[in-house]
């Protein structure tokens, strides 16, 4: 039980250095920092506009008081589910905002991401196991040529071949039919429209799975109880998959979240592109509109996001490995 | 396995040998990076690039910010890859991007690595202390906080823009993997009798340290190194491809974001848009080439073959 404390423990205590950041950036800057964030406003557009300032207020809290003042008053904000307005949408709540996008995101990256983790380990483990063979070659270099490709780049030669040129999928957004709801017809046009941008993050996202997974394996194969159970005359494909790749998985498990951070990153860039009404495409509208409350919030949900989905690998992990339990025990 | 370690002859020597072993392996390392065909292509590959950006104004026909050509002129002997939406020649802006990106691995990658070394090292020696508690705590956090995300906040809040921020911001963000496996590699190594002899000998902890223990992990360092640069020059890229790159200069990030926001891809023209990432592709290949040569480095087992 020691170690699911500990982990409850780590995800508690970076939570909290998550939260402490959110607070901190905006206040690394000189002087007073709605002042001085007002102030940036106004040089770039001479035309200032309330309601920018107002958000910018809600968002910063109270800029009296001293910092720790500040920071009780923040945390307070939080607790109550106060992130301020945004002023792209003002004067919607950021939350709300941002609660409209998340679901789209949630399911672009939640299904890209255990999609890339089932290919890239299958991949890795049949190479593994054929290795030294011609799949094993083509899959090792294949997967270091395309992992040095850009995946914003990949999703915009998807959007000009299949989108423009050949015309197969549509160009731009995330429905066409009006009203989102819960339907076939609605739940097909959406999937329809998620194709291309999956596709753009689904090339790269399993080569750290492959890879990892191939080496594990590798590793793994040399080990004497896969000579055991060789010896005892088991078939082949217990050998590979109850054996080797059973224990290799495990540290496969551990990376899940980090590669989710990579696959979240590289979300945000192809939204934009694909012009996909999901967190990324939202922080583009951020960047552009210079939206500090909304840019600032997406970072804390995408943070906590990464952090609970570390949580349950880690819970996942010590579920799977009874050493991982030991040690820390 | 033992065939490895027997190869290397770096690995378990007696105590007597230490200096020769260090010394022997610093004369060999760069012929043994030579070894490997996939880093020989890689460095000659490199140095190319490096050689566009050091003359870039004399392969360049033009500065790579003129925009005044007339615009979306087809590839020709004037403009060999055609010109942009507004006016700028598309092959000028890659060679001058190649300066951008160069300047971003290397610097990106030193802070990184240096961030990371001081942070690992110190976690690492200490194991067990408090500082060690704190380092490796901070180390998670850095290592599961998405770094894109939080590279765009860090950006997007900063009045001036350009390649010294960009640099900065991916130091501080991108640290963390490279001190993780700095901290494993060095509690292997502090109890060797070489540091032990130092600590006898009246050596304080960051002379030990940096001097004695960082030596022996040259091929760590530079592996990790190569590796931050490369994830540097990518979140240049991307940053700048964001719009938060430097407005006063051409990196292929801000050509690919230039292409992007005149709708290039609607409009066809598809050499805008490939010819940026491709060449972007390329310096990461070659830098991963090399890579596969220093890992012949930290790795005996690779060797053999």
């Amino acid at each position: 039980m020691r170690y699911f404390a500990r982990r409850i423990g780590f995800f508690l205590a970076t939570l909290w250095a998550a939260i402490t950041l959110n607070f901190v950036i905006p206040r690394m800057q000189p002087g007073d920092p709605a002042e001085v964030m007002v102030q940036k406003l106004a040089g770039k557009d001479a035309q200032l506009n309330p309601a920018a300032v107002e958000a910018m207020r809600a968002m910063l809290g109270a800029p009296e008081g001293s910092l720790l003042e500040q920071y009780v008053a923040y945390l307070k904000a939080l607790a109550r589910g106060d992130f301020g307005l945004s002023y792209t949408y003002y004067p919607y709540p950021v939350t709300e905002v941002i609660g409209q996008a998340v679901p789209w995101t949630l399911v672009l990256v939640g299904v890209t991401q255990v999609l890339a983790f089932v290919i890239g380990v299958t991949l890795g483990a049949y190479a593994a196991w054929r290795r030294n063979t011609r799949f094993d070659g083509i899959v090792t270099l294949g997967s270091t040529f395309v992992g040095t490709l850009p995946s914003f780049w990949i999703a915009l030669l998807l959007l000009f071949g299949f989108g423009y040129v050949l015309g197969w999928f549509p160009t731009a957004g995330g429905y066409s039919t009006a009203t989102p709801g819960w339907n076939a017809g609605f739940i097909a046009d959406a999937a329809y429209h998620s194709i291309l941008p999956a596709v753009s993050l689904l090339i790269t996202a399993p080569i750290g799975w492959v890879l990892g997974m191939r080496n594990t394996m590798v590793m793994n194969l040399g080990e004497d109880y896969i000579r055991l159970a060789r010896a005892k005359g088991l078939p082949d494909g217990v050998v590979a998959l109850r054996y080797a790749a059973r224990n290799a998985l495990l540290p496969s498990v551990t990376g899940f979240a980090i590669a989710l951070g990579g696959v979240l990153g590289g979300s945000i860039l192809v939204e934009t592109i694909f012009d996909y009404p999901g967190m990324g495409r939202l922080m583009g509208e951020a960047i552009g509109n210079r939206d500090f409350p909304l840019l600032q919030t997406l970072l804390l949900f995408i943070i906590v996001g990464v952090l609970v989905a570390n949580l349950i690998a880690d819970m996942l992990y010590g579920v799977l490995d009874p050493r991982a339990r030991k040690a820390e025990s | 396995m033992s065939a490895g370690v027997a190869q290397s002859g770096t690995v378990d020597l007696p105590l007597g040998n230490v200096e020769e072993q260090f010394s022997a392996s610093d004369t060999r390392w760069y012929r043994l990076v030579w070894s490997s065909t996939k880093a020989r292509v890689g460095i000659i590959m490199l140095l190319g690039f490096i050689l566009v950006a050091v003359f870039a104004p004399l392969i360049a026909p033009y500065e790579g910010t003129r925009t005044d050509f007339a615009p979306l002129l087809p590839p020709s002997g004037e403009h060999l890859l055609g010109t942009t939406t507004q006016g700028g020649d598309i092959f000028s802006q890659l060679v001058y991007g190649a300066r951008v990106s160069l300047l971003v691995g290397l610097f990106g990658g030193i802070a990184a690595t240096a961030i990371a070394l001081v942070i690992g090292m110190i976690s690492g020696y200490k194991e067990g202390s408090l500082t060690d508690d704190i380092l490796s705590f901070v180390t998670n956090v850095a290592l599961v906080v998405p770094v894109l995300p939080l590279m765009i906040v860090l950006v997007a809040y900063s009045e001036v823009r350009g390649v010294p921020l960009i640099v900065f911001v991916i130091g501080i963000t991108s640290w963390a993997g490279h001190a993780r496996a700095k901290r494993a590699q060095i509690i292997t190594l502090r109890n060797r009798d070489f540091v032990t002899a130092a600590k006898f000998a009246g050596e304080g902890s960051g002379r030990i340290i940096f001097r004695e223990i960082m030596p022996s992990m040259t091929s760590l360092v530079a592996a990790g190194f190569v590796g931050a640069a490369t994830g540097a020059i990518g979140a240049e890229a991307g940053l700048s491809f964001l719009g938060l790159g430097d407005p006063n200069t051409v990196s292929w990030g801000t050509m690919l974001y230039q292409a992007d926001a005149q709708g290039a891809v609607a409009q066809g023209l598809w050499l805008w848009v490939l010819v940026p990432g491709l060449v972007l592709a390329l310096l990461i290949t070659c830098l991963t080439f090399i890579n596969f040569g220093v890992d012949l480095l930290s790795n005996p087992h690779l060797r053999e073959d």
